[in-house]
Parts: C-alpha cells; structure tokens; sequence
C-alpha cells in the first residue's frame, strides 16, 4: 500500500488528458504533505478501518495510483436503515507552500441509509501546492448518497482529482460539484450504475476567471438494466480563464430500458475567455433513452436588451443573467448546502474588485 | 407635461434602410396609434427609440423633454422615463420580474420599500397571479401572462412615455382587455403617454387613440383621429400603398 509507484506522467497527446495542463505539472517540485481536516457530525459513522477500494476498483490514471499509494482515508459506514440527520462537513485546509496532498474520502452507505457529506477544500492564493483528491462512494440497495464538494482553493493550487460511485439497487446517489478556485482544477468523475434500478445525478457549477482553468471529466456507466443518470454542469469563464468539459455516457450490453441524460452549458464572459464542451455517447444495446446536449456563448444579447430596457444598467443585467443561468444547478444543490454563501462567492468572481472586506 | 419627438428619423437594419424619415411628437396623457401592414418598419421604430443593438440610425433625432435619447445607452432611456412593452417578451432563465424590479428602481433612486405589494396591487388590478413574479421571467408562461407580467411592470416603475410594440399579439381577449384597460388608466391616472403600435383596431375599444398614423414602408402616410383606424377597418391599406 504504501509503495510510490513509478511516476510516469501522463501526456496531452491521450484523449483523456487533451486540452489539460499536465505538460506543466512537475511532480518533483513537491514533496508529500497533508491536509488539516476539520470533521463536523461524522461521528456516529466514522469508522477507524480503511475502506478504500469499494467503489474504485481499478486505478484511471497515477494520480488515483498515488493517492492509492499514499492517502490520509476518511471512512465512514452508514449503517443499514440509519437516515443521518443534517449534513457532514468535511473542511480540508491546505496550509503548507510546495506539498502534495492526498485526501480520501470513502463513504459506504449501506441498504435503505440516507447521508449528506459536503467536503470542502480550501488554500491562500499564495499556497503553491497540489491536492489529489479522491471519493468513492458505494451507494448501497436503495441508499441515497447527496454529496457536495466545494472548491475554494487558492490561486496557486492545484488539483487532480477523482469520484467514482457505484450505485447498487434501487438506489440514488448525487454527486454536487462547485468549483470556484484553483489554478488549474481538474476532476474525473465516474458514476457506474451496477444494479437494476440504480439512479445517479451529476451537477456542477464551475466559474474561473483570471489565468485560472477548470477541467472536468464525466463519466456516466450504464451496467445494468433500467438505470438512469442525470447530469447537468454549467460553467462560466471570464478574462483569459479556460474551461474543458468531456463528457461520455456508456451504456453497457446488460443495461437495456436505461436513460441517460447529459447537459453542459458554458458562458463566456471575456473576449478572451475560452470554454471547450465535449459530449459523448456510447451505447451497446436497444431499447434505451440518451440525450446530450451542449453550448457555448456568450451572454445573450436579446435577454441584456430586454433587462436594460426596464433600466437595469448593463453590468447589473449581466450578473442577474449569470446568476439566473447557474440558478438551475443551485436548485439542486444538498438542501443543506449554504447556498447563500456559495452566490456571495459567485459574486465575488464576478465582481472581484469590488471586493468588501467583511 | 413631457414631450417624446422624433424628426427625420431614418434608419437601417442589415444595411437596408427600413425607416425613412419618420416625424412624431407624443405628449404627456396622448395616445398615438401606429398603424400599418407588415413590413412598414413599425417594430424597427420602436426598437430604434430603446437603442435596440443591431439598428442602426441614419439621420434625425429623438428627443425627450429636450434631451437626446440617441445619445443615450438603452438603460439610461428607460430611467429617463420610456418604457418599451415588447412584442415577444424575452425568456431570462432564472431570472425573476421582482428582481429585475428591484434593481429598476434602485437605478432610478426610487427604493425597493413596499415593492412587493405595489407588484402585488398592480398585477392584482390586471387580473395576473402575483406568484409569477418569482418565477423565470417569461419562461413557459402563455401569450396571455407575458403581456400582463409587461403591463405590471409599466405599472410598477411609472414611465413618462410607453411604446406598445403589438401589446395585442398573441393575447387572448380577456388579457387584451385588462392590459388595454390598464394603460389606458395610466394616461389618466400618471399621465402617460403612449406610442401604441398594432395592425388591429380592437386595441381600441379600451384603448383610446387620440392620433391614429398610417405607416407604409417606413414612412407615416396619414394622421387623423379615431375615425381614421375606423376607415382602414373597411378600406384596408391599399389607399396607402
């Protein structure tokens, strides 16, 4: 377990790291460091034996494998039956310049168990570190698993990161994403659907501004029959921040009367914002119902108009547009997610000089 | 008493001139009706008066109480007092009318106290159910409910002068006649004034124009009063074109 594997970096030239910034990562210029984690409400489920590897049962790539090799494990075991009450928060700081962290998070709800864990990564713009984070969540026959990770990372730090969930019978797991911080933040996320019945929802908001680059792989398995996945990530970018989506739902030999459902919607803000959505389908057998859908643009011309012609001024018509546009993902957001705090933090991407101290 | 006036005004979309010298002047508590067949530039004039992106003005001059509108950026002609009710309201996803009120009226350094229920009174007066102010702006609402959730808005924010782009397109003839009703209250009550653009003279019977004008091919042909739209109900347009 604790054997480093050769690194052997990954390039742009394999599709799955296409439009990444992999090419600048030296893994030299770090050394193995650790997260201070603060846990709220976990206590009746934590356990102290490691469940790493109940969902993830091979590694994608060597950042999985390293952090198999070297992570910090929070395991928690909802028992069978037990509704946990509120949400769990996961506070993960990342305090020390120069180090790799990796963070694992492993939640095993088992059958007819209901939790929300909302995890949180936050470093000072000046930390120049990389967190390598992982989640596996095995979502048991009719468990339901909300889980919501936020990015607030500094503008320094990296991240490459991995979610991966297998959802049992009859079961429903969401997987939340807002991502806000970071300078290059990259995430896989893979939800496989392994028994009949089994129901998966995938939501992000992302918005990078500055020189920063949000990077997101999704990942939607269809391994038995009459599942059904949702996903719907919305990003928006402004001054020369990028942003990548690719997106693949696969839908296996065994997973016939399945539907699946893909939409990214991308907002660029700057002339020189730049936002790359690509959506991918693949499906092995009859009978099932897939859609995907994807956009880029601009904020429409015709809603601003319509806006300042009630006598909103046009950088006010532009943030009530944005906010309305990630509205949709808000709204299906944890129900104890701090979503006042998650839109002051939008606002503030979107009006960053104006900051006030508060 | 305010004055809207329009001179020589000539403009064009795509490079194809569409209006080609239109002369108007609207004061306070009027009600001028445009009148025309399709393709007479009646829409285009109402965006050109908002500063709609995409129009492009030729020669002439707007003006409002003296102050150039063409100078202007579109909000700054809304606070200024014009109010553009348009023909297909925009879908504004997540969007809601309460918010966009607010920040309407915080622009005009009008407050936002007692918003709510001046929203409610005036879509109550309307016969609109006041929930749809919390809802997506013009999303998966009825031809019916946009034109009542435009006519709340004239309501609530008061401006000097309405342009009606087609207030009577795609609208059933009981939200015909509470919007028609309500502006027509409006030139009472505020003193509005009012640019009512429309191909169908049943706008009137709540509405009542004080000037009709004929417009053909980007041009006003005729100006008379109500009996003029009467003529055209019988005779058509072909004495114009």
């Amino acid at each position: 377990m604790n054997a480093t594997p050769a690194i052997v970096m990954p390039s742009t030239d394999e599709e799955i790291w296409r439009y990444s910034r992999i090419a600048e990562l030296d893994m030299s210029a770090y050394t193995h460091g650790h997260l201070r984690t603060e846990t709220i409400g976990a206590d009746s489920v934590r356990v102290t034996e490691s469940l790493a590897g109940i969902a993830m049962t091979t590694n994608p790539d060597i950042f999985a494998e390293l952090n198999g090799a070297n992570a910090d494990v929070i395991s928690l075991r909802i028992p069978k039956g037990v509704v946990v009450e509120g949400a769990i928060h996961i506070v993960h700081h990342l305090e020390a310049d120069g180090v790799v962290a990796y963070p694992r998070l492993v939640i095993d709800a088992e059958e007819n168990s209901e939790v929300t864990v909302i995890e949180t990564f936050i470093s000072n713009d000046n930390i120049h570190s990389l967190v390598v984070p992982v989640l596996e969540v095995r979502t048991g026959k009719a468990a339901r698993v909300n889980y919501l990770t936020i990015n607030q990372l500094g503008l320094s730090t990296w991240q490459i990161g991995h979610q991966q969930s297998a959802g049992h019978r009859d079961s429903t797991t969401r997987l939340a994403t807002v991502a806000l911080g970071g300078d290059y933040a990259r995430m896989r996320t893979e939800v496989r659907l392994v028994e009949q019945g089994a129901s998966a929802q995938q939501v992000a908001l992302y918005f990078a501004g500055g020189t920063q680059m949000h990077d997101f792989r999704t990942l939607q398995i269809h391994e038995a029959p009459r599942t059904h996945s949702d996903l719907l990530f919305k990003g928006a970018v402004r001054d020369t921040a990028r942003s990548v989506y690719t997106g693949l739902i696969h839908i296996k030999p065994n997973a016939a009367y399945s539907q699946a459902f893909q939409t990214n919607r991308n907002l660029t803000l700057s002339e020189g914002a730049w936002a790359e959505s690509v959506p991918n389908l693949e499906i092995e057998t009859n009978e099932v119902k897939c859609s995907h859908a994807s956009t880029v643009g601009s904020v429409d011309q015709e809603q601003k108009f319509y806006l300042e012609s009630r006598g909103v001024p046009p950088e006010i018509a532009e943030r009530l547009i944005v906010f309305g546009f990630f509205n949709e993902v808000i709204d299906r957001l944890p129900k104890f997610a701090d979503v006042e705090m998650l839109r002051t933090a939008v606002n503030h991407k979107l009006n960053p000089e104006n900051e006030v101290a508060s | 008493m305010s004055t809207l006036e329009i001179k020589g005004l000539r403009a064009e979309v795509a490079g194809k001139e569409i209006l080609q010298g239109i002369d108007l002047v609207v004061k306070s508590g009027e009600v001028h009706a445009i009148m025309g067949p399709n393709g007479a530039g009646k829409s285009t004039l109402s965006a050109v008066i908002m500063g709609k992106p995409g129009y492009k003005v030729l020669a002439g001059s707007i003006t409002l109480d003296g102050v150039d509108m063409l100078a202007l950026p579109t909000w700054e002609r809304a606070i200024a007092g014009l109010h553009l009710v348009m023909q297909y309201p925009t879908e504004v996803p997540g969007v809601h009318a309460d918010q966009v009120m607010a920040e309407a009226l915080t622009a005009r350094n009008r407050g936002t106290e007692g918003m709510s229920a001046r929203i409610t009174q005036e879509a109550l007066r309307i016969n609109m159910d006041p929930e749809l102010v919390t809802r997506a702006l013009n999303v998966d609402l009825s031809g019916g409910e946009k034109k009542r959730n435009e006519t709340m808005q004239l309501g609530v924010l008061e401006p000097k002068f309405a342009i009606l782009d087609e207030l009577d397109s795609g609208l059933d003839i009981d939200a015909l006649r509470d919007c028609a009703r309500r502006v027509e209250a409006a030139t009472h009550e505020s003193n509005l004034g009012v640019l009512a653009i429309t191909h169908y003279v049943r706008l009137f019977e709540e509405l009542k124009p004080d000037v009709v004008h004929i417009m053909v091919s980007g041009r006003i042909v005729a100006s008379g009063g109500a009996e003029l739209a009467d003529q055209l109900e019988i005779d058509g347009y072909a004495a114009f074109v």
